[in-house]
C-alpha cells in the first residue's frame, strides 16, 4: 500500500501558489488607469477575438490575465450576477464591491479546495458619478482581494510596469494623453507596442447609461500616432 | 439570487431567460387554475411603418382599465438595443415585464457572446417569448408586441409583426396593432409610399395615430393641456432616435389645423 508522503501546509501553499503565478507570468501584462473622463483599461492582446477585457454592467468592466478559459469563465459568472441581481432589483444596485467579493471567494476557495488554482488575475473596474467615486478591484489568484486607487496592474512584470506609471500617470489626463502613458509603462523602454499589438477599452463617464465602450485599432492608432510615441 | 459558477455541463448558454430558469426565476410562469383575469390595465394603438433607410415606430401614450384612463405617460414603444425598438399592445404590466425582458435578453447575449443578435434572431427571441406568454394569454393577459429595425447585414428598416401564439410576420410596408389598429392601419395604406422620407413617415405615423385617437377611446391624442405627446421614434443606420416632443407639437398643430380647414364651409 502507498504511504502519501507528508507535505506541510505552508509547502503545500507556497507550491501553489508558485504554480498560478508562474501560469499569470507567462500571459501579458495588463493596466487600468484612471483619467479624466472615467477608467482607462489597455492590454497587449495579439488577438482581436479573444478578449481580455469586457463589459460586465452599466458601470463595469472586467479584466482578465492569464489562462483565457478560466477568467472567461469568471467573466461569464460576473455578467450573468450583475443581469440577474439588475433584474430583481435595480439597475442602481448592481456594484463592483460585491461582485469583486464573489470572484475573492471563488478564487480562494479554488486556491485551497481544488486540485489546481485559477492561473488568473482579475480586475472589477468601476467608473463613479464622479473621479472620486471610481473602483478598482484586483482580485489576485488566491483570492486576495485589493482596493486599489488611480491604477491597477495586472500579470507578469506587474511591479516594473507599476514603476514607470508612477511617474507618468495623473487621473487629470484626458483619453489622448492618458492612452500614450499607458501604452508606454506596458511596453517599458526597450519596445514599441502598436494598435495592432493592445486591446483598449474605456469606462467613460460620457458614453451614457453603459459607459463600456471599445477603442478601435484605427482610433488607438490616431491617438498614439499623433502623440509621436 | 445568487448565480453559480456554472461548469460546462449545466451552462444555460446566453440566454438570459434560460439562466432565470436555471436559478429558478422563471419569468413566464403562470398561476394555474386561476379563471380568466380582468381589470388589468391595456395599453393600445402602435405602429411601425419603413422608410428611406430604416423604420418609423409610433405609439400612444394611455393605459386603460375599462372606461377609465389608467395611465396618461405610458412608453409602449421602447428601444430594445440601439438598432430596433419594440412597441407593445395589450395588457400592459405583462407587456412592460416582457419589454424589460427583451431589452435585458439583448444586451445580456450581446455581452456573453461579444456581439449583437442579428436583427431576425431578435425577432425571433422576442416571438419565443410571446409564445411564452400563451399560458397567460389564454387568462386574458395577451401580449401583442411589433418588432422593428435597422438590419446592418441588409442596410434596411424592417419590422415584424406577431400573434398571441407567437407568430412571427415580416411585413413590408406597416403595421399597426392595438385597439386603434383600424383606422391607423386605413390612414397607413392610404399615405403609404415606397421609399419614403424620414420627415414623411414621421408625419403619416402621426396622423395615423391622430385618427386612431379620434375613434378609439382607449387610443390618447396628443394631450395639449399637459404636453404629453406620443412617441415616436426613427431607427436607421445611426441607432434609434425619438423625435422630441416640441417638433410633435409643430406637427399636431399642423394636422389640426388641416381638420379645422376641412370642416369649414365655403361661403
Amino acid at each position: 500500500m502507498n504511504m502519501p508522503f507528508y507535505v506541510a501546509p505552508e509547502q503545500m501553499m507556497k507550491d501553489r501558489a508558485d504554480f498560478a503565478r508562474k501560469g499569470i507570468a507567462r500571459g501579458r501584462a495588463m493596466v487600468a488607469v484612471q483619467y479624466a473622463d472615467g477608467i482607462l483599461l489597455v492590454t497587449e492582446n495579439p488577438s482581436n477575438t479573444l478578449r481580455k477585457i469586457s463589459e460586465i454592467y452599466d458601470r463595469i468592466a472586467f479584466a482578465g490575465v492569464g489562462k483565457y478559459n478560466e477568467f472567461d469563465q469568471l467573466r461569464r459568472f460576473g455578467v450573468r450576477n450583475a443581469d440577474v441581481k439588475g433584474y430583481s432589483y435595480s439597475r442602481d444596485d448592481v456594484e463592483a464591491r460585491s461582485l469583486a467579493n464573489d470572484y475573492a471567494q471563488i478564487l480562494g476557495q479554488t486556491f485551497t479546495h481544488e486540485l489546481k488554482p485559477l492561473e488568473v488575475e482579475i480586475l472589477v473596474a468601476e467608473v463613479g458619478v464622479d473621479p472620486s467615486t471610481d473602483q478598482l478591484f484586483h482580485i489576485l489568484y488566491d483570492g486576495t482581494l485589493v482596493d486599489e486607487r488611480g491604477t491597477s496592474v495586472l500579470g507578469g512584470d506587474a511591479e516594473a510596469i507599476a514603476e514607470r506609471l508612477t511617474t507618468t500617470w495623473s487621473a487629470a489626463h484626458a483619453l489622448d494623453q492618458a492612452l500614450p502613458v499607458a501604452v508606454a509603462a506596458l511596453a517599458g523602454p526597450d519596445r514599441q507596442l502598436t494598435a495592432d499589438d493592445i486591446e483598449v477599452a474605456v469606462l467613460s463617464r460620457r458614453n451614457g447609461r453603459r459607459c463600456f465602450s471599445r477603442l478601435e485599432d484605427a482610433d488607438v492608432e490616431a491617438i498614439l500616432g499623433s502623440s509621436g510615441s | 439570487m445568487k448565480v453559480p459558477l456554472f461548469g460546462p455541463d449545466n451552462d444555460p448558454g446566453s440566454g438570459f431567460t434560460d439562466l432565470l430558469r436555471s436559478v429558478g426565476l422563471d419569468p413566464f410562469s403562470t398561476v394555474s387554475g386561476v379563471p380568466g383575469v380582468s381589470g388589468a390595465p391595456h395599453g393600445t394603438t402602435v405602429l411601425a411603418l419603413r422608410c428611406l433607410d430604416g423604420v418609423v415606430m409610433a405609439g400612444d401614450r394611455r393605459a386603460t382599465m375599462g372606461h377609465r384612463i389608467s395611465n396618461r405617460e405610458m412608453e409602449k414603444v421602447v428601444p430594445a438595443d440601439r438598432y430596433s425598438g419594440v412597441a407593445i399592445s395589450g395588457t400592459a404590466g405583462v407587456a412592460m415585464e416582457m419589454i424589460k425582458l427583451f431589452q435585458l435578453q439583448l444586451e445580456h447575449y450581446e455581452k456573453l457572446d461579444g456581439r449583437a443578435i442579428s436583427l431576425e434572431g431578435k425577432a425571433n427571441q422576442l416571438s419565443q417569448m410571446v409564445k411564452a406568454n400563451l399560458g397567460a394569454a389564454m387568462q386574458g393577459l395577451a401580449v401583442v408586441p411589433i418588432f422593428a429595425g435597422y438590419d446592418p447585414l441588409r442596410r434596411t428598416g424592417r419590422l415584424w409583426d406577431f400573434d398571441v401564439t407567437g407568430g412571427r410576420y415580416e411585413e413590408r410596408e406597416f403595421v399597426a396593432t392595438g385597439s386603434g389598429a383600424g383606422p391607423a392601419a386605413t390612414v397607413l395604406k392610404v399615405g403609404y409610399r415606397p421609399n419614403l422620407g424620414r420627415d414623411d413617415a414621421v408625419t403619416l405615423a402621426c396622423r395615423a395615430l391622430f385618427e386612431a385617437a379620434d375613434i378609439d377611446a382607449a387610443t390618447g391624442g396628443p394631450d395639449v393641456l399637459r404636453g404629453i405627446y406620443p412617441v415616436v421614434a426613427i431607427i436607421d443606420s445611426e441607432g434609434w432616435r425619438r423625435i422630441d416632443d416640441e417638433a410633435l407639437r409643430t406637427l399636431f398643430e399642423q394636422i389640426s389645423d388641416e381638420h379645422r380647414a376641412s370642416r369649414e364651409v365655403p361661403s
